[in-house]
């Protein structure tokens, strides 16, 4: 990590922005500038005093250019600021420029609209159930974000059930909000989730790499016994199996698989099918 | 008295709606005008060079739903949770767009038990709507299968 560090350091004293497209899967720390292609080529030498219109029809015709998590908008540059890799997503349709986003690592759950997370219901006012999801404050939940329920129907939630929902409303001005329904109004799988199990707590960054969707951990898990797992975005996982025995395994090998290499997830995973 | 002048009235009182019926459009008009007049110079404004707005290119997001495509996060394995199995499934094939595979769901009845079933259902029902007459034609088989006979007695025209 040293010499990793040192590299961008000597740019940072230089003040210089970088190509993003150079710095892809590379470390970068919080207050580099990162150049976009188009801009690139034309502040490249020479270019400055001849410009050629193929390239600004170019940069016209290019799309939006999406700045993900860890990255800010600095005029026509993107600005890091969390430490991790940078990351890029080519445009799948065609429309827009592609994504960028710096993949970094925290314990701490920030409310993002759209996330689904399992929440803890802690108190019952009125109409609304405030829910901790691990954020600055307890996001509302109203009694009507239920598949199927009514004024007169309500859902049966108690306080210190588990919920899983996605957010409405999440910026730093507002309470978040979240709901149990999806823009049709049918539950998918959101809702009260039932009894048993256990709930534990992890980083955000294995979350997003237990749900990549080439993920060899969970397949593997999956062979072992039959279980049910819930991921929240929000660092919490909830597991169920059959015997309390096994789903203590489970969460386990959940919590300690990020630190481990292939090889020794490989050696405790036959231990475990021979046993 | 008022004969020789004429009564000035007020702006106000000519601005009420029963005055401006007798008008004319041309005079509404201007009146129209002057009253926008005065709004406008009441309103504030600054006194600033017009701002353009930069077309910026650059979108931010905070989600990380956009960055990567992840999967639906309830899963569930070995039939622990039949419900969230086929949630799996939908949810994840509407990330990828494909087209779901049909699972074979396993039938509690095959195909062939069901077809003898049948056969002999049609001719359950088919007694319960036949009138008197007809209910004699349905014989009941060894196995207590209820079977319609093709042949049914009709009307036969003497020869002569």
């Amino acid at each position: 990590m040293a010499e990793a560090a040192g590299v961008p350091a000597e740019s940072l004293a230089g003040c210089r922005a970088r190509a993003a497209r150079t710095v892809l899967d590379q470390v970068v720390l919080p207050g580099e500038e990162l150049l976009l292609p188009e801009q690139e080529d034309g502040e490249g030498p020479g270019g400055a005093g001849e410009r050629p219109l193929r390239l600004n029809a170019a940069a016209r015709s290019r799309g939006r250019v999406v700045c993900g998590p860890g990255l800010r908008r600095c005029g026509d540059r993107l600005l890091v600021t969390k430490c991790g890799r940078l990351r890029h997503k080519e445009p799948g349709s065609g429309s827009g420029g592609g994504v960028y986003w710096v993949d970094s690592q925290q314990k701490r759950y920030v409310p993002v609209k759209g996330d689904h997370v399992i929440g803890i219901v802690t108190a019952k006012s009125g109409d609304i159930f405030k829910v901790d999801v691990g954020g600055s404050e307890p996001a509302s939940l109203s009694y009507l974000a239920f598949e199927g329920a009514t004024k007169r129907n309500r859902p049966n939630v108690q306080v210190g059930d588990l919920i899983y929902g996605q957010f409405v409303v999440a910026n730093k001005d507002m309470e978040p909000e979240m709901v149990c329904i999806d823009s049709c109004g049918r539950a998918n799988g959101m809702g009260v989730i039932g009894q048993d199990g256990l709930l534990f707590k992890v980083t955000l960054g294995l979350i997003r790499k237990l749900l990549a969707p080439d993920c060899e951990i969970l397949q593997e898990v999956g062979k072992l016994y039959p279980m049910e797992i819930v991921f929240g975005m929000n660092g919490r996982i909830w597991v169920k199996a059959k015997t309390i025995q096994q789903t203590l395994i489970l969460a386990n090998i959940l919590e300690a698989c990020e630190h481990m290499t292939t090889d020794q997830r490989k050696q405790i995973f036959s231990r475990l099918a021979e046993s | 008295m008022a004969a020789e002048r004429k009564t000035k009235l007020s702006k106000n009182l000519l601005r009420m709606k029963f005055m401006q019926r007798g008008l004319d459009s041309e005079t509404k008009k201007q009146l129209e005008e002057e009253e926008k007049k005065i709004i406008s110079e009441e309103h504030w404004y600054l006194d600033l060079p017009e701002l353009k707005e930069k077309e910026s290119f650059i979108i931010e997001e905070q989600s990380f739903l956009l960055c990567e495509d992840l999967l639906y996060g309830r899963m569930s394995f070995r039939g622990f949770n039949p419900e969230v199995e086929k949630l799996m499934l939908q949810m994840n094939a509407k990330n990828k767009a494909e087209e779901v595979e049909e699972q074979t769901v396993e039938l509690d009845v095959s195909d062939e038990e069901m077809a003898r079933r049948y056969e002999t259902l049609v001719g359950t029902i088919g007694k319960k709507f036949a009138k008197k007459r007809d209910r004699a034609l349905y014989k009941e088989d060894e196995n207590g299968d209820i079977k319609p006979i093709k042949a049914k007695k009709m009307f036969l025209k003497p020869q002569d």
